[in-house]
């Protein structure tokens, strides 16, 4: 079931899948894919995790495509775990690829990751993209632009840590502040960043909304039941009472 | 194989013939392996040894290089003992399987003529056992002269326990020390009352403090850490002659242990506080008593503990035993007449572990190629593995190699790669690396020292506990009172608090199930009414109640009984199959219940009773329907999909089966990018490869670790057609204990008691109704 938040003017459609629909655009966008990261330990590391987790997130983007029907869809970077990670694709993960992305705009935001495109998969490549007055892009860093606006960013892989009687759940999230909105990661195998770490909570001076996906549902989470990892090596800011 | 009481001097004995002949040996000779190899499941055991042995040899002047190697033996030490190998050689079970992974095992080992291997009774049973035995079963071809010399305390079955030593199908000599001297055991009645309820025995304090007063030395066990911190702050708060009594359990920092043990040793302390930590280990022949703190769970174990009493085997040993609850007296009572009859009972053996296995075989390929067909004969030799099937190790084979995945999705990329002979080595040498960082079999819940604000480390405690703690919350560690401040480079940062109560729980830890032998003692007394002489006055008078107004549970079968209580309907079953299986069985039976529409809406479970609440009661043709056997079939495995606990079994399997890193504190920097998430991987392992053997493993382990699924089916079958079921207009007096037991797991502390007190009076009140009392 996804929830409506407005955001500036835009009026989005969060969905627990961790995929954001703009409705008056009809458009899609999803952050942090990680296609072929399982294989590229494989390749690098001798670690035989399992293969299929490029399979498991083309599902459930193929799902939230089904759901929406979007003219267009945003990937915000990250798509590919590496550089040759596209090369490494089965033939029916590359077929899939480019079936979800006929008839309709895709647009493969560059990310640290993947800053080249690979050719075989189709779409356009940009380094980021606005879309009525709406920013979509990588990383929350601006390149010297004073004024971005709002924007939708991922690379962070954002996770809350909650307590709630006596009992820690650890899930992916979306964090929303005033004019940043900063997305879980799709891939099925991405890991997270605690959201109390400095690299993200530093984006938020202002503070943010926690909304956290668990069972099919996104549920709004009060600062006070969020905690820190504990291997952190530098001190948390705990949040206020 | 030699069996002999805790004392009987076993582990001298067992190095006897090597230093034999070793004296008789020609010293002008190079050595150039290990002679003699000796394993043991505690680190400080082989500190101990070495030192015990080093006294003689010296003494002696038998010229023997005898040294330690464990994982606190520095790096330059341990290189220096693989160029130049000591004759005598102390390890570890996960030392032993990193040297076993180097390609100069095979000279290291090849001239070993003793394997001696201590604690076997501790050891055989576990995961790390299995390991070892794997490791020994290798050991046993690289070293064809070597001899297996086991070292158990006294167990049930010595014959079972010898074919753990006889990898090459040979028979073992069990030689057996002279049994002790009838231990002297005794029952405290503090007070002379038993409460209804609680589990730290808070009411005792006082004639504990009194017992340890009058006794030259004393070990008090306890059953929990949380058990230990609370009965050593209430002995401190009685101690007006401060006698030095002292806190030992497995989350005290290393240093503070040693300290422990070592004053100990000197004979300069009154009495420790201890867990399962002291349970094996170093000899003291100082200790005058032993006093168990709550039930003992088993006769073995008790028989060891009060062992640890007087180390001459010709003067009995004395325990004094300490039950914290009415349930609690029934199992010492029966306890003591199982240690003084010298029954032995324990826990059932283990299937074998695939995952174990998995780390193995990649262990095996790190130090030399390997041939499937040999090395599946060698691993068979090992007596918990001598039912694993071709099929098993080929797939388990096929995981370490390449993954074992559906279609051979990696066919380009390998852990092993075969070569030109058929033979696999493996593929790089960071594979041999990632081994060496992940060996062993023990996956502990991430830990983080505790420290205070001015610096002193004090312990460590599981990472699960500091998360759900909110800075300014205040909760007992090592003996103190402490306000947690927050979590500064790893380490939790805590300063002393004031007076007052704790306001988080001490953290459980360390809870065995009741054995099944003790449980059948526990019913055979109950039903016995000629016994019941022997139990204490309110004991007696509370039997008697329950016969008068239910019924008593008999030898067989079981009573069921259910009663209303302000608007809900509880049902409690008297099993007396131990907290894991009843807690099993309380999941199966309220799905059953919410299936029937019965609306169930809690259970507790404790190692006699399960007790169920809801908003119906079901009928007798309801209840047998809800027993029937077939539970552990679908409805189990539903319910183990849903749960947590496979996941968290899939976590600890795939760290042991190699698949994803353990956590190295300390080096977790990008976190992000290395580690993988072992959650993430179970999802679309289940949903893309549900038959992988990693998974096979998570099932075994589950089925085996946290359900007890084997008891509760026996249990089932026992039951069949023999349920008593009575329903009754309130709560019957044996129900009491387990009502009072709802809602207090988040409770615990020193006003516990009291406050159980008070809520029991109005149920005693109920129950006992009509009696005038």
């Amino acid at each position: 079931m996804p929830l409506e938040v407005l955001f500036g003017d835009a009026l989005l459609h969060l969905d627990p899948s961790g995929a954001i629909y703009w409705p008056e655009q009809q458009l899609l966008a999803v952050a942090d894919l990680h296609f072929e990261k399982g294989s590229s330990f494989a390749a690098s590391a001798h670690r035989m995790l399992p293969p299929h987790d490029t399979t498991q997130t083309l599902a459930d983007l193929g799902r939230a495509i089904d759901l929406y029907r979007p003219r267009r869809v945003i990937c915000l970077g990250d798509s590919f775990h590496d550089r040759a990670a596209a090369t490494r694709l089965s033939l029916g993960d590359l077929a899939e690829v480019q079936r979800l992305a006929a008839n309709r705009d895709w647009v493969w935001i560059a990310g640290n990751h993947d800053p080249v495109l690979p050719d075989i998969v189709g779409g356009i490549a940009a380094s980021s993209i606005t879309v009525a007055g709406l920013t979509f892009r990588h990383d929350a860093a601006d390149d010297g632009d004073p004024s971005p606006g709002n924007i939708v960013f991922g690379h962070f892989h954002p996770v809350a840590l909650v307590s709630l009687a006596g009992r820690l759940l650890r899930r992916r999230c979306f964090l929303l502040g005033s004019q940043r909105l900063l997305m879980p990661a799709f891939g099925a195998y991405a890991g997270g960043l605690n959201i109390l770490h400095p690299a993200i909570c530093d984006l938020f001076p202002a503070g943010f909304r926690v909304l956290l996906s668990e069972r099919g549902r996104l549920h709004p989470i009060n600062v006070r039941h969020l905690r820190p990892d504990t291997d952190l090596s530098m001190s948390h800011k705990f949040p206020g009472p | 194989m030699l069996v002999a009481p805790t004392g009987g001097g076993k582990t001298l004995a067992g190095f006897l013939p090597s230093l034999n002949d070793l004296a008789l040996r020609d010293r002008s000779a190079p050595a150039d392996g290990f002679h003699t190899l000796y394993i043991s499941p505690l680190k400080a055991l082989t500190v101990d040894i070495a030192r015990n042995l080093e006294a003689p040899i010296r003494e002696m002047e038998l010229g023997i290089r005898c040294e330690v190697r464990t994982g606190d033996t520095p790096q330059n030490r341990r290189q220096r003992q693989r160029r130049q190998p000591p004759e005598i050689m102390l390890t570890t079970p996960e030392s032993l399987a990193l040297l076993l992974s180097y390609a100069e095992a095979p000279k290291l080992f090849g001239k070993l003529r003793a394997i001696i291997i201590d604690e076997l009774h501790a050891i055989a049973d576990t995961k790390r056992g299995q390991l070892l035995s794997l490791g020994l079963a290798r050991l046993a071809r690289l070293a064809p002269h070597a001899g297996f010399i086991g070292l158990s305390a006294t167990i049930p079955d010595p014959k079972e326990m010898a074919k753990y030593l006889s990898f090459r199908r040979n028979k073992v000599a069990i030689v057996r020390g002279l049994p002790g001297a009838r231990p002297d055991i005794s029952i405290l009645l503090a007070e002379r009352r038993v409460p209804w309820g609680g589990h730290m025995a808070q009411h005792a304090i006082g004639d504990i403090y009194r017992a340890v007063a009058a006794h030259g030395t004393t070990l008090v066990f306890v059953n929990t850490r949380a058990q230990a911190e609370l009965i050593f702050q209430g002995l401190w708060r009685q101690n007006e002659e401060n006698l030095p009594i002292a806190l030992h359990h497995g989350s005290l920092s290393v240093d503070q242990r040693r300290k422990i043990e070592a004053a100990m040793a000197a004979g300069s302390l009154r009495a420790v506080v201890c867990t399962s930590s002291l349970d094996l280990g170093i000899d003291w022949g100082n200790v005058d008593l032993v006093i168990q703190v709550g039930a003992p769970k088993g006769s073995s174990r008790l028989l060891q503990r009060i062992g640890r009493a007087n180390h001459r085997l010709d003067e009995p040993s004395r325990a004094i035993l300490v039950p914290a609850n009415r349930f609690e007296l029934l199992e010492c009572q029966a306890a003591m007449e199982a240690a003084l009859a010298g029954e032995l009972d324990g826990y059932p053996a283990r299937p074998h572990c695939l995952d174990v296995l998995a780390q193995h075989i990649l262990g095996t390929a790190c130090s030399q190629p390997l041939w499937p067909d040999q090395l599946f004969g060698e691993i068979t030799a090992s007596y918990p593995y001598r039912q694993l099937s071709r099929q098993e190790f080929d797939d388990v084979f096929a995981y370490v190699a390449h993954g074992g995945y559906a279609l051979r999705a990696y066919d380009r990329y390998h852990r092993l790669t075969q070569q030109q002979d058929g033979s696999y080595q493996i593929a790089a040498p960071v594979v041999a690396r990632q081994y060496r960082m992940n060996v062993g079999t023990i996956v502990e819940a991430p830990m983080l020292r505790v420290k205070m604000r001015r610096g002193q480390v004090l312990g460590e405690v599981e990472e699960w506990f500091v998360q759900g703690l909110t800075p300014g919350d205040t909760f007992i560690f090592a003996g103190r009172l402490l306000r947690f401040e927050g979590i500064r480079a790893m380490a939790v940062e805590c300063t002393a608090a004031r007076q007052g109560d704790p306001k988080v729980p001490a953290y459980a830890g360390g809870r065995l199930p009741l054995t099944t032998g003790l449980a059948a003692r526990v019913r055979a007394l109950l039903a016995d009414a000629g016994h019941h002489q022997s139990l204490p006055r309110d004991i007696r008078e509370w039997l008697r109640l329950q016969r008068q107004q239910s019924r008593l549970p008999g030898a067989q079968g079981v009573v069921i009984e259910s009663f209303p209580r302000g608007s809900r309907e509880f049902l409690v079953a008297y099993c007396f199959e131990g907290r894991n299986a009843h807690q099993t069985l309380g999941m199966l039976l309220t799905r059953r219940m919410e299936k029937m529409g019965l609306k169930p809406l809690g259970f507790v479970a404790s190692d006699y009773v399960l007790g169920i609440w809801g908003l119906r009661a079901p009928d007798k043709a309801q209840l047998e329907q809800l027993l029937a056997p077939d539970m552990l079939g679908d409805d189990l495995e539903e319910w183990l999909e849903e749960s947590s606990m496979l996941r968290r079994s899939f976590r600890n399997v795939a760290v042991i089966a190699g698949l994803i890193e353990r956590r190295h504190p300390g080096a977790e920097k990008s976190r992000k990018q290395v580690t993988f998430n072992a959650d993430l991987i179970y999802d679309v392992l289940r949903k893309h490869e549900p038959g992988h053997i990693l998974l096979r493993a998570t099932h075994q382990d589950a089925a085996w670790n946290l359900a007890d699924v084997g008891r509760l089916s026996d249990f089932l079958a026992r039951i069949a057609g023999k349920v008593i079921f009575r329903r009754l207009s309130h709560v019957s007096p044996l129900a009491v204990p387990i009502l009072l037991d709802i809602g207090r797991e988040r409770i615990e502390g020193e006003a516990i008691d009291e406050l159980l007190d008070a809520a029991a009076r109005d149920l005693i009140a109920e129950a006992t109704e009509g009696e005038g009392s």
